[in-house]
């Protein structure tokens, strides 16, 4: 073999990392070739995260070794990762807001003189690594005013700045547009080119098979093997991942759609987060029968629009009407009992109680019924158990001790399916469904779309709200897309493609909204 | 055999009692290495008479009149520790207790006193300030984000110059004490229902089956009734109480109100005895709500616990006082159990560590038999070949 010709520049070998209960990598063995994109594809604790803690310093493994250029190292702290060439864009930029971009880059190393920064230094070689390699930035920008894109740009910089060699992207496209995505894909071809290692963690089959070399694949702690990605179909990626054939495209037949269940007009919301209203105007209908997906990128005002339909933030003015029902003010309570579910974004947040059992997590919404609640206010722990049983078996929730399994001992997957089954269950007319499938592993994403189309095909309304582009163009009949509180067009995901998806996503384009 | 030891181990409940006694015995092994430091002669026979109490007594008749004495002001502290325990359910910290603890005691006294009450409505008077107290804190909470331990520590500093104030109208004229309650309104004495001739102690009165009946209701809210599942819920994720559709501002304050309604009930439990009057110059509020807050955690935070783990405060508390004077000063008793009621707030922490021991244990247990069985596997694989 030729490859041992060349010491890998960097490798991890038969690491093996336990926790209490767990162990999150078992035996691994991963190589990075110099001057190649190594993707790391695995679903949600699959043990990715854990690696790459390891080769950060952050974790020290029970057994195995790490190596740069062949020769064995020891990395007890991130500081040791640093000066071995190795460096991190994170899922979450770490960057100072109030920064200028420049400044962010030199953080930590700054040059200077007698105890003074000498900023042009600086500035001429953040200039010249970021023509060297297509990485477009404004140096003297502060963080906080521009895009998310160029917050990436200046991040990958900052590893470029201290002449990193490896470099290490963390679901570096979960926050970007399709355009985004793509200019990403080309900066790490081109650092590829130039000599850079680099180690891509995602769990999306398409840019993986779009820009990467080889890839490596983790099932539960356990690695399932490195392929080329020439060699490899998205599919058999896929079936390594989850361990078995997954159905990658969403199917549903033509549905006719029926009445108008959900209709919001004019509707604003005031921000928590800024003094600006973080909805403005927004005014569209979702019919029974139909799923309407609201897309658009994090943070341009989804999550407010949701509150104020559910419920959870007052609205500023307009009108949200279901089933014909003024709701406008109505309580959280009186929009659940009038037909409405709500799958909520944040399931540790709102959607759980997780120091509750499973059965008490299934009924939080039904409680107060007469079937579980009796005249003097006591609960029938009877029948509790028997219902959360049904759902259970029925949405194959699985936990350690069934329903009395506290919430926060279960796996995200199936913690999602207990919301999932509750707020189905209920046999609502409106289900709003935000992000359900957001950390979610190949299995239970599909579980959960067919669940939607299933509420769909039975005449209920969906309302979707996805980031994700893929959910976006497969699993709606409409889709809307928000841009800084407004929804700036309607598109068919039939005939649209990802490029037209993503120029509204951007801002970059508006179309004609009908709004009933 | 081994794994039903196991099982007993990591059953919830025989920690938390296994927790608090480490506690327990830590504190009095602090006390104990503190009284050695002032004076090693004496150590070994106070830290025996704190723990003796009663028991010091020649007679048993004594001995149970001084157990009277001490279960008569555990009653109150079993209160206070069921408000503070009942609130904590909720997610609410309810160091106000000391406060609605104080005005209870207030109104309690002036309503026997001024007005001439009988010890119902006394008491009635009494839970009823305490959970006004309560409410003003709850509702500074659910509408301008004020944390109620501010708002609690503040009132109970109002409550005591108020109710200082208000008793002023009915103490006695040479002392700064309060009328004898005794002698100016006997209606106002809680019946005693023959306790006091079973203890040989006239303050042994109904408040002692009071607290326990009180406990136990308030287990019963907490586990059995919609009512409880809505205020816990509330308590360990207010995000999603509201989210699916509880009224989280309102259960908020409710669970305050009805805290200093146990708290100030409680004080009603013990001024209403008669055993102490209140000294409208005092410059201090009184600890037996602080001390709730040590009992409520000692107990596990459970109100069954809570009965026990308020026992055994009063009881070295009371024995405390039992201390040679001549060798230690009156201050060492009071440090000492203040020593082991402080130790006693770690149960939690030595659950975790507790727990933690256990998991990795197993762990290592789990290793040794994978190991074993691996072995077994290479073995058996050699032999076939």
């Amino acid at each position: 073999m030729d490859i041992n010709s060349q010491p890998y520049a960097i490798e991890m070998r038969n690491i093996t990392k336990r926790f209490p209960g767990i162990i999150a990598n078992d035996n691994i063995t991963l190589g990075l070739k110099k001057g190649e994109i190594h993707a790391l594809l695995g679903e949600n604790g699959a043990g990715k995260s854990t690696l790459m803690s390891v080769l950060f310093g952050l974790y020290q493994p029970e057994e195995g070794e790490i190596l740069k250029d062949g020769v064995p190292v020891k990395i007890n702290d991130p500081n040791d990762a640093n000066a071995l060439g190795i460096g991190m864009v994170h899922q979450h930029f770490k960057l100072i807001e109030c920064f200028s971009v420049l400044d962010n880059i030199i953080l930590g190393v700054e040059p200077n003189k007698l105890g003074f920064i000498n900023k042009k230094e600086a500035r001429e070689k953040v200039l010249a690594l970021s023509g060297k390699y297509g990485l477009s930035v404004d140096p003297d920008a502060i963080i906080e005013d521009i895009t998310v894109g160029m917050q990436q740009r200046t991040e990958i910089l900052k590893m470029l700045y201290r002449d990193n060699e490896i470099l290490i992207f963390d679901e570096p496209t979960a926050v970007l547009t399709p355009q985004e995505i793509e200019e990403l894909m080309q900066i790490m071809r081109r650092l590829a080119a130039e000599g850079k290692s680099i180690l891509f963690i995602s769990h999306k089959l398409n840019e993986i098979m779009e820009v990467a070399d080889r890839c490596t694949v983790l099932r539960r702690g356990k690695m399932i093997g490195t392929v080329n990605i020439e060699d490899t179909t998205k599919e058999e990626l896929s079936r390594m991942m989850v361990g078995r054939d997954v159905e990658l495209t969403v199917h549903k037949n033509d549905m006719k759609t029926g009445d108008v269940v959900l209709s919001v007009e004019n509707l604003t919301v005031a921000s928590r987060i800024h003094k600006k209203d973080a909805v403005k105007y927004v005014s569209f209908y979702v019919r029974s029968g139909e799923i309407v997906c609201i897309a658009g990128i994090d943070g341009n005002g989804q999550t407010e629009l949701v509150y104020g339909i559910t419920g959870l933030e007052p609205v500023k003015s307009g009108k949200i009407t279901l089933c014909g029902e003024d709701i406008t003010h109505a309580s959280i309570r009186k929009r659940s009992t009038s037909g409405m579910s709500h799958i909520p974004e944040d399931r540790h947040k709102h959607g759980l109680v997780l120091d509750y059992s499973l059965e008490d997590n299934i009924v939080l919404q039904k409680y107060f019924e007469p079937e579980f609640t009796n005249n003097l206010g006591f609960l029938n722990r009877e029948n509790i158990r028997k219902y959360a049983e049904t759902l259970i078996d029925r949405f194959d929730i699985r936990s350690g001790q069934g329903a009395v399994t506290t919430a926060r001992s279960m796996s995200g997957g199936n913690q999602q399916k207990a919301i999932v089954a509750r707020e189905i269950d209920k046999d609502p007319d409106l289900l709003v469904a935000v992000q359900p499938t957001r950390g979610l592993d190949v299995g239970a994403i599909e579980f959960i779309h067919k669940k939607l189309v299933d509420m769909r095909n039975a005449g209920k309304a969906v309302l979707l709200v996805s980031l994700e582009l893929e959910e976006v163009m497969s699993v709606p009949d409409r889709i809307l897309v928000m841009y800084e509180g407004e929804i700036v067009g309607e598109l068919d995901p039939k005939t649209t493609t990802t490029e037209e998806l993503g120029l509204y996503m951007a801002g970059a384009k508006r179309g004609a909204v009908n709004n009933g | 055999m081994d794994k039903n030891k196991k099982s007993f181990f990591k059953n919830e409940g025989v920690q938390a009692v296994i927790a608090s006694l480490i506690c327990v015995v830590l504190g009095l092994l602090i006390g104990f290495i503190v009284l050695l430091c002032i004076n090693p002669a004496g150590a070994g026979k106070a830290i025996v008479d704190m723990m003796k109490n009663f028991f010091a007594y020649k007679t048993s008749s004594l001995q149970l009149k001084y157990f009277g004495s001490t279960l008569v002001k555990s009653a109150p502290l079993v209160l206070c520790s069921l408000s503070i325990l009942f609130c904590y359910k909720v997610g609410l910290f309810n160091i106000g207790a000391a406060g609605q603890y104080t005005i209870g005691a207030g109104f309690a006294l002036y309503a026997a006193l001024a007005w001439n009450l009988p010890w119902w409505l006394c008491i009635i008077v009494a839970a009823f300030s305490g959970a006004v107290l309560g409410t003003i804190s709850g509702i500074l909470k659910a509408y301008c984000n004020v944390n109620e331990v501010i708002s609690g520590i503040m009132l109970n500093w109002i409550s005591l110059y108020c109710m200082n104030m208000l008793l002023e109208s009915v103490k006695e004229e040479t002392s700064p004490y309060t009328k004898n309650l005794a002698a100016v309104n006997r209606k106002a004495i809680l019946p005693t229902l023959g306790l006091d001739k079973v203890f040989g102690n006239k303050y042994v009165t109904i408040a002692i089956p009071l607290a326990i009946i009180m406990a136990v209701i308030v287990w019963i809210v907490l586990e059995k009734t919609k009512f409880g599942y809505e205020l816990k819920a509330t308590g360990f994720n207010r995000h999603a109480a509201k989210y699916c559709g509880m009224a989280e501002k309102r259960n908020m304050i409710i669970t305050l109100s009805i805290g200093g309604a146990i708290a100030g009930f409680g004080a009603a439990m013990f001024y209403l005895t008669g055993i102490e009057q209140w000294n409208c110059s005092q410059s201090s509020v009184p600890g037996m709500g602080f001390n709730g807050i040590a009992a409520a955690f000692l107990g596990g935070l459970n109100p069954i616990g809570s009965i026990f783990s308020s026992y055994f405060i009063q009881h070295i508390t009371e024995g405390g006082a039992n201390v040679d004077l001549r060798v230690y000063s009156r201050q060492i008793a009071d440090l000492v159990s203040a020593i082991i009621i402080y130790l006693c707030g770690f149960v939690f922490f030595m659950k975790y560590v507790m727990k933690k021991m256990i998991a990795k244990r197993e762990e290592a247990a789990k290793l040794a038999t994978e190991k074993e069985t691996a072995e077994e596997d290479k073995n058996e694989g050699g032999e076939n070949k």
